[in-house]
C-alpha cells in the first residue's frame, strides 16, 4: 500500500526552477534519506509535497484536508522554534491536536502516545523542563518526540539529526528505522550521508530541483553522482560492521 | 476550573462589587446594592441603576476584551510585546471619534461619536486586510498595522491642527486619555453585543494558538488553517476593541501587561492565556475604574492615564525580571 504518492510535482519561483518534475512513491516500512547538497531543493520539496508551498502537479498529501492529512502525516521543519516558554510534556503533547475535537481534552490514547514519544526519545528527565532552556540538541529531541506523538503512518522531517551528538544521532537514526519496521516510514532530509547509508532503506538524491537518483543507498551513493552532485570523493564500502561511507576530498569546485 | 480562573473569577466578582458601592454618592454599602435589585423610590436606585451600573458593566467587558484580544495578538505574532491596537483598530475608531467631535456629529446625535468610532474601525480594519492579505506571515499584518496605525494618528494629529474652536480640541484631547465617567446604559447596549461576538471569535483560537507555538510551517501542518485563523484573529479584535473604543475611548496598556504577567501561571500556553487573560483584563480595569473614583473624586482623573500609570512600572519590573533570567 503506498503512503504518498507524487507525480510532476514542479515549482518555479521567478526564473528559477526550485522543483523540475519530480515523482516517487512511498510504500509501507520504508526509511527514506533525502539528500542533496545545500539549495538542491530538500525542504521545498517536503514542504511542497505537504501542500504547505504551491506547486504544479500532484501529491496525495497536499489534496487532503488539513485535519485528514496532519492525520497522515507529521512534520517536523528545520527551523526549531518555540515561541513561549512551556514545558517539555506540553510541547510533546501539540502532536495529539490533530487527533482531538475542539475542547477535547487529552484522553487515554492521547496520553500513550505522549508518554511513548517521550521515553523513545530519551527525555523523561526533562519532562517537567522548560523548553526554551534546553539546548539545541536537546530540543531537537524534543520536537521529535513532538512528531512521533502525532501517531501518523508518515513522517517528513527536515534535518531532524543536526546538532545532536553521535550518540543520539544513531538513536534517532535507529528509532525512525524503528519506525519503518512497524510499517510506518518516514523521509528525513540528511546531510551526514554515512549515517544515511547505514540506516536508511531508500536514497533519494536532489540534484538542481530535480530526483536524479532513486534507490538503494549503494545504487545512489555511486562516484559519479558524488562527483556530479556533491562535489567530492569518498570511500564507501560494505563491510562486517555494515555499510562505511567517508568523504576524503572535494573535487570539481573552483 | 483551575484554580487560578477560580481566583481570577473570585477577584473580578469582589470588583464588580466593589465598583458598585465605590462613588460621591458616598450612601452604605448595604442600601446601595439593595437599592440597585429593589426600586425604593429613592434616588439611590438611579445612582446604582443609571450610573454605576453601566460603569461597572463597561469596565468588565472592556478590560475582558482587552486582555483576551492582547494574548490572542501575542500568541498569533508570537511576540510578548504585541498589544490589541497593533492592527490599528483603537487609532482608526480614534479617528472616527475626533472627527465625530470636531464636526460637531458627537454634539448632535447621542450615539455621533461611538458609531462614528466604530465607522472608523471597521475602515480601518478593511484597509489593514486590503494591505496585509487573507494569508502569509504574520509579518505582513504588524506593517499593514503599523501602516495604518500610523495614518490614523497623523489624521488625528491633523484633524486637532486644523480645528479652529480650542474647545473642540481639548475636548478631543480629553476624549483619547479613556474614560468611563458618565456612561449609560445605552452605551453598554452598544457595545455589548459586538464585544460578545468578538469575545466568542477570539475564543475559538485555543487550539491554532496553541500550535502556532511550534511556528506557522508546524501548525499548518497540525491541521490549523492558518487563513481562518487570521481572520477570526482580526475579525474578533476589531469587534471588541472597535466597540471598546467607541464608548470609552483609547484605554492602553491592559492588553500588553495582562497576558504577560499571566503567562507564567498558565504554563505560558497561549490557548489557555486567553480566558485567564480576559479575567485578568476585567480586573485591572475595574481596580483603575474604582482607583480613578478614589484617588482625586473632584478631578476627573482619566482612566487611560490611571492604566497606563499603573502598567508601565509593572511591565518595566517584567522586563527587569526577563533581564535576570537571560543574564
Amino acid at each position: 500500500m503506498t503512503l504518498l504518492s507524487v507525480s510532476g510535482l514542479t515549482m518555479e519561483r521567478g526564473k528559477h526552477m526550485i522543483l523540475r518534475d519530480v515523482s516517487f512513491s512511498i510504500g509501507k516500512g520504508e526509511l527514506i534519506g533525502l539528500i542533496g547538497s545545500n539549495g538542491a531543493g530538500k525542504t521545498t520539496l517536503l514542504r511542497a509535497v505537504l501542500g504547505l508551498l504551491p506547486a504544479a502537479g500532484h501529491s496525495s498529501l497536499a489534496t487532503l484536508p488539513q485535519r485528514a492529512r496532519a492525520r497522515q502525516a507529521a512534520w517536523m521543519p528545520q527551523a526549531r522554534e518555540v515561541a513561549w516558554p512551556v514545558s517539555v510534556e506540553r510541547l510533546v503533547s501539540l502532536g495529539r491536536l490533530p487527533h482531538l475535537g475542539a475542547g477535547q481534552p487529552i484522553g487515554r490514547t492521547d496520553r500513550a502516545a505522549i508518554d511513548g514519544a517521550i521515553a523513545d526519545m530519551g527525555l523523561e528527565d526533562f519532562r517537567h523542563r522548560t523548553a526554551t532552556d534546553l539546548s539545541g540538541g536537546e530540543l531537537a529531541r524534543v520536537l521529535i518526540a513532538r512528531t512521533l506523538a502525532q501517531d501518523t503512518p508518515l513522517v517528513l522531517a527536515d534535518e531532524p539529526i543536526a546538532g545532536l551528538d553521535p550518540a543520539h544521532q544513531i538513536q534517532t537514526m535507529r528509532l525512525f528505522a524503528g519506525l519503518a519496521v512497524a510499517g510506518r516510514s518516514a523521509v528525513v532530509s540528511i546531510h551526514d550521508l554515512g549515517l544515511a547509508a547505514r540506516h536508511c532503506t531508500r536514497l533519494m538524491l536532489l540534484g538542481g530541483g530535480r530526483l536524479v537518483a532513486d534507490g538503494a543507498p549503494g545504487d545512489v551513493l555511486t562516484p559519479d553522482n558524488l562527483t556530479e552532485h556533491f562535489n567530492i570523493i569518498a570511500h564507501f564500502a560494505q563491510t562486517e560492521a555494515g555499510p562505511i561511507f567517508q568523504p576524503l576530498d572535494v573535487v570539481g569546485m573552483d | 476550573m483551575s484554580r487560578l480562573m477560580l481566583a481570577l473569577s473570585a477577584l473580578v466578582l469582589a470588583l464588580v462589587a466593589a465598583a458598585l458601592v465605590i462613588g460621591p454618592a458616598n450612601a452604605p454599602y448595604g442600601d446601595s446594592l439593595a437599592a440597585l435589585f429593589v426600586d425604593d423610590g429613592t434616588p439611590l436606585t438611579l445612582v446604582m441603576r443609571e450610573i454605576r451600573l453601566p460603569r461597572a458593566i463597561l469596565a468588565l467587558v472592556i478590560g475582558a476584551s482587552l486582555g483576551m484580544a492582547g494574548a490572542a495578538m501575542q500568541g498569533y505574532l508570537r511576540n510578548p510585546l504585541a498589544d490589541p491596537g497593533l492592527i490599528g483598530v483603537s487609532a482608526s475608531a480614534a479617528l472616527g471619534a475626533v472627527l465625530a467631535i470636531q464636526t460637531g456629529l458627537a454634539a448632535a446625535f447621542a450615539f455621533g461619536l461611538p458609531l462614528a468610532a466604530l465607522a472608523g474601525a471597521v475602515l480601518g480594519v478593511l484597509l489593514v486586510l486590503a494591505l496585509a492579505g487573507p494569508r502569509g506571515a504574520s509579518i505582513t499584518l504588524i506593517l499593514a498595522g503599523i501602516v495604518v496605525s500610523s495614518l490614523a494618528g497623523a489624521l488625528t494629529s491633523l484633524v486637532l491642527n486644523l480645528s479652529p474652536n480650542p474647545f473642540a480640541a481639548s475636548e478631543i484631547v480629553f476624549w483619547m486619555m479613556g474614560s468611563l465617567a458618565d456612561r449609560s446604559m445605552d452605551h453598554v447596549w452598544l457595545a455589548l453585543p459586538l464585544i460578545a461576538l468578538g469575545l466568542a471569535l477570539l475564543a475559538t483560537l485555543t487550539r491554532g494558538l496553541d500550535a502556532l507555538t511550534l511556528g506557522e510551517d508546524a501548525a499548518q501542518a497540525l491541521g490549523v488553517d492558518l487563513t481562518r485563523l487570521r481572520l477570526t484573529l482580526v475579525a474578533g479584535t476589531a469587534a471588541v476593541v472597535g466597540a471598546s473604543t467607541a464608548v470609552a475611548g483609547t484605554i492602553g496598556f491592559v492588553g500588553l501587561v495582562v497576558p504577560h504577567l499571566l503567562r507564567p501561571f498558565v504554563g505560558a500556553r497561549p490557548g489557555a492565556l486567553l480566558w485567564a487573560s480576559a479575567l485578568g483584563g476585567a480586573a485591572m480595569l475595574l481596580a483603575a475604574d474604582i482607583l480613578v473614583r478614589v484617588v482625586l473624586p473632584t478631578k476627573d482623573l482619566k482612566l487611560g492615564v490611571v492604566t497606563a500609570l499603573v502598567g508601565a512600572p509593572l511591565f518595566l519590573h517584567l522586563i527587569y525580571k526577563t533581564r535576570r533570567q537571560m543574564a
